[in-house]
């Protein structure tokens, strides 16, 4: 059932043109995607735009910390407060996406112990459950931690998965009826005097101008804001910081391991599936540079060099990655001089601020507050709308968290779930159900590392919006694990040429990824990621023949290929496209 | 235990240079960690197939524009060409028969269906002479069912632009039909494991059936893995020519060709020991006198000369930490230096410095420690500094050229 409302939207997905929204919310990170939920669940007919891929910004590129907002308790009670509430609704809305590992804040001999008191009363003010725990006792519950440490406090933290997470939100609003359009790029607006009445779009693809109409835009688009902001002709103060991250490649601790100090560089190690990432940095960056960036040697240093002191272990692990992301702070209105920064979530209705009549934009915030950003949005979209709905966002859980369907209790019972299997589904929740596994090859293992099966595969390019291998790699988790796609990419990348049917496009998809994939090694490359390193040069240019196709290699055809294919059941059914 | 040479490194380097010195009488060691390069290759040795981007016609004739540090022209050209003819009856006589003209390099089909520079190649896979046209006009693409390290379409891409149609389709074995069903068997040794057991007359006679229409077949490389006779009997039995392509690693003809060379390398009397990894060694008047190993502790392994040839980054001949690049083993002084930000380019296939970093040598591949050569070590291989492989496709070549005469230098010195 669920299969056919999936593919239903899928077709509705292409056909949007001349037609009249009553929202498009432009964003394809958490907080667009959890907008779309919001605002098709009311009843909204709803357009959601990407420019390029879901979560392709900040959303996928921090700690995946499912904050008990302990973290801001002292500097910033207000988002603390929001972050406690978000979290408890997000561990009943988002289980699958969601580990309750809990959390330590731990004071090391180098720290001032004195903080603890000021951190646990602030915790306490904001109604976040603290317990001051014996150093030792810490030590037996996270091995993981620096044995010197002079002070430890638990707190409800825990690791989110923001692809899963915006993922499901996506779904949710197709579900509800919402349309999808990723990689298209809005480049400017369409106006009727002072009002926003659509949005002017270009294909990443082919160029292709069109053309979308709504009653309301929401702009959600994280520091991006700003830029889109500009589109529509209103000035939305916003500062870059950049945050740089390292991803270990095993998971040295199970609960999240704070520094209980004043906020600074590298204090949180996060453990998410097979790894654990310490972040992070902050440094102010030029605008112009929130497209192009990457990880100094020096960030690389001062993340190691705080990371091994939280956990000793990370000294000797193999780190796979390293990766930045940039938080959107914006200037607070109020202040003149647009020094002060406004830490919380910012939602400017363009109306009543600037005198643009059908434009919001929704920014600020954190992951951790993505639903709560996605309900200011949209109550205030309803109120230009004259809707007058509940917001239900808060109660009804995302597809993948329901309660167990009668399909999931009947593949429960099957003794011994396969690994593969277990893994989609810690992935995809009850959406797992999904997954075809009536071929014996759908269980065939395409990614090792992470456990990612020829089924899940074809599962993610059918229904996850997958049109290339960074898609694939976001929805599966392909290519993520310790090879970080030495042979999981070849075969993915072949799968997915079934569904797209162009090989010379397959290929240079490849290269590609393999380029992207280097791009958060080589600030990390010694050790084994170098010999990893030269492994996957070894293959991809040595054995198979890649470059980065810039001429002077054997370029395949564009048109079709002179191939005549033999029926065979067992090949993957063509995508639905 | 002692040695005329100890060889450190087990891949095709430390074999060349094994098997050159036992067939002339001499006691020899390997210590092997583990797996060579060999299991990974694409099946063609490569001597000199690019060079400044360009696509190299005659190997040895461009050994004379390489840089004066560069192993091959250390070695020279009339020497490339001694070895060369040395390195074919080598193979020959531990059973394996290369094809290729030495003196032109030719192409061969990569396993997405891309054209690339070969030399000399396995009797698995094809070459030929010009990267534009193919030596026939129809070919059945024909995969093993259920396997997903072959990519028929890509292949046919790669034909279709050369004017050559295909025909994709499988075949199946009960043995495979049996390994299907566990989703992380199918892979190319395994696969080659089952095949050696399973009846050839039927795979031929679905082969046949299968390219009909076509002039030749196409089929992933997983026969062969102990010999090449499965490889010989199924062409016997095939109604056209049957030709392999490389599979994403491990490649069976690669792993084949590793395991008769060991072989040949212990029926000749060599020690090999596998799995085992040299530590350290013990220095004495400039000369180095034994090492130790993993598995031996205290017991050294005591030699006059040995080979060093273990091999760059990824076999672990060469490390690297946050703030240097290393010889693990013996500490022998290696090429780039700078800071790490130094050794790589941010474009993946653009040509990496850490490539051509390796072990330093004077024109007699002896190494040096502390600027200083020593005079019974030979460095070898992959280890050597100044030849980038990948972006060259020189790998074999160097190895082949440098460990040859390693042997030639040990067994001439005595």
């Amino acid at each position: 059932m669920l299969v056919y409302r999936i593919n239903r939207r899928y077709i509705s997905m292409k056909d949007t043109t001349k037609k009249v929204y009553d929202v498009i919310v432009i964003g394809g990170g958490a907080t667009g995607a959890g907008t779309a939920r919001d605002c098709s669940m009311r009843g909204l007919k709803t357009l959601l735009v990407e420019r390029f891929d879901f979560t392709a910004g900040a959303t996928g590129r921090n700690h995946g910390l499912l904050h008990s907002g302990a973290r801001y308790a002292v500097t910033d009670p207000e988002s603390a407060a929001e972050c406690i509430k978000e979290n408890i609704i997000l561990k009943r809305i988002a289980r699958h996406c969601v580990e309750e590992t809990g959390g330590l804040f731990v004071t090391l001999p180098e720290d001032d112990l004195e903080y603890q008191a000021r951190f646990v009363e602030a915790c306490g003010n904001a109604g976040i459950h603290t317990d001051i725990l014996d150093p030792a006792e810490a030590v037996r519950m996270e091995p993981a931690v620096n044995k010197n440490i002079i002070g430890a406090v638990k707190v409800p933290d825990g690791s989110i998965d923001p692809f899963r997470l915006t993922v499901a939100n996506v779904i949710a609003a197709r579900e509800n009826g919402a349309d999808i359009i990723t990689y298209h790029e809005v480049i400017g607006f369409v106006k009727e005097g002072n009002r926003v009445t659509g949005v002017k779009l270009r294909s990443q693809k082919t160029g292709e101008i069109s053309y979308q109409y709504a009653r309301v835009v929401i702009s959600a688009c994280g520091i991006w804001g700003k830029h889109v902001g500009e589109l529509a002709g209103v000035t939305v103060n916003m500062y870059p910081a950049k945050g740089a991250l390292l991803i270990f490649g095993h998971r040295v601790n199970n609960m999240v391991i704070n520094r209980c100090r004043k906020p600074a560089d590298a204090d949180i190690l996060v453990p998410g599936d097979t790894i654990c990432l310490i972040g992070t940095t902050s440094t102010h960056i030029p605008y112009d540079q929130i497209d192009h960036m990457e990880v100094t040697p020096e960030e690389v240093d001062v993340l190691i060099r705080e990371g091994v002191k939280l956990s000793p272990a990370l000294a000797y692990t193999r780190i796979l990655r390293a990766y930045a992301g940039v938080r959107p702070l914006v200037a607070s209105d109020d202040d003149p001089t647009g020094r002060s920064i406004s830490r919380g979530i910012v939602c400017l209705d363009h109306a009543s601020r600037d005198g643009v009549e059908g434009f919001i934009t929704i920014t600020g915030g954190k992951l951790m507050t993505y639903r709560l950003m996605a309900q200011w949005a949209t109550d205030l979209a309803c109120k230009k709308l004259g809707v007058d709905r509940p917001c239900l966002t808060a109660e009804v859980p995302l597809p993948g968290s329901e309660a167990e369907t009668d399909v999931e209790k009947g593949r429960a019972n099957v003794i011994g779930l396969s690994t593969e299997q277990k893994a989609a589904e810690g992935r995809h929740g009850t959406l797992s159900a999904l997954i075809p596994n009536e071929k014996e090859y759908d269980d065939a293992l395409v990614c090792e590392c992470e456990q990612v099966s020829v089924g899940e595969v074809k599962y993610a390019i059918n229904n996850l919006h997958v049109h290339n291998m960074i898609n694939l790699r976001r929805r599966t988790r392909v290519g993520m694990g310790t090879c970080q796609g030495e042979l999981c990419a070849c075969r993915a990348a072949g799968l997915l040429n079934r569904a797209e049917n162009c090989a010379s496009r397959s290929l240079h998809d490849l290269a590609n990824f393999m380029n992207e994939r280097w791009k958060g090694m080589y600030p990390v490359a010694w050790g084994d990621t170098m010999v990893e390193t030269q492994f996957t040069s070894w293959l991809y240019e040595g054995v198979l023949g890649l470059d980065s196709g810039d001429g002077h290699h054997e370029e395949l055809p564009l048109g079709p290929v002179n191939a005549m294919e033999e029926a065979d059941e067992e090949e993957p059914q063509p995508a639905q496209f | 235990m002692k040695f005329d040479t100890i060889i450190i490194g087990g891949g095709l380097a430390g074999l060349l240079a094994g098997i050159r010195l036992l067939e002339n009488g001499k006691k020899v060691a390997i210590v092997s960690a583990g797996q060579s390069a060999l299991h990974f290759c694409s099946g063609s040795f490569e001597l000199l197939g690019r060079l400044g981007g360009k696509f190299v016609e005659r190997p040895f004739e461009a050994i004379d524009s390489l840089p004066a540090a560069h192993p091959l022209k250390k070695m020279g050209r009339e020497r490339a060409e001694e070895y060369t003819r040395q390195f074919i009856d080598l193979m020959k006589r531990a059973g394996i028969e290369l094809h290729g003209d030495p003196e032109r390099n030719s192409w061969r089909l990569s396993p997405v269906g891309l054209i690339k520079p070969s030399w000399l190649t396995l009797p698995d896979h094809l070459t030929f002479t010009n990267p534009h046209t193919l030596p026939f006009g129809s070919a059945a693409i024909i995969n093993v069912y259920g396997y997903i390290d072959f990519y028929p379409q890509f292949i046919a891409a790669g034909l279709s632009k050369r004017g050559v149609k295909s025909v994709i389709s499988t075949y199946d074995t009960p043995g495979i039909a049996h390994l299907r069903k566990s989703s992380t068997e199918m892979r190319s040794s395994t696969i080659a494991r089952v095949l050696n057991d399973e009846d050839l007359e039927e795979i031929a006679d679905q082969l046949n059936e299968k390219s009909r229409d076509c002039e030749v077949i196409l089929t992933p490389a997983v026969f062969g893995l102990y010999s090449e006779e499965p490889l010989r009997q199924l062409r016997d039995l095939c109604d056209r020519p049957l030709w392999m392509v490389p599979t994403i690693p491990a490649n069976v003809p690669g792993v084949r060709t590793q395991l008769m060379l060991r072989e040949r390398f212990q029926r000749l009397g060599g020690e090999y020991l596998l799995g085992d990894t040299a530590l350290r060694g013990d220095f004495r008047n400039g000369r180095l006198k034994r090492i130790y190993t993993y598995n031996l502790g205290e017991m050294p392994l005591e030699a006059d000369t040995f080979v060093m040839a273990s091999g760059s980054f990824f076999s672990n001949g060469i490390r690297a930490n946050m703030e240097k690049i290393y010889e693990p083993v013996l500490g022998l002084d290696v090429s780039l230096h700078g800071g790490r930000t130094q050794w790589y380019d941010k474009d993946f296939y653009a040509p990496q410095p850490y490539e051509k970093c390796g072990v330093t040598t004077d024109d007699a591949l002896h190494p040096s420690l502390l600027g200083k050569p020593v005079e019974n070590i030979y460095a070898v291989g992959s280890l050597l500094a100044e030849a980038d492989s990948l972006s060259e496709m020189s790998g074999a070549g160097v190895t082949m050229v440098t460990s040859l005469h390693a042997a030639s230098e040990i067994l001439g010195n005595n």
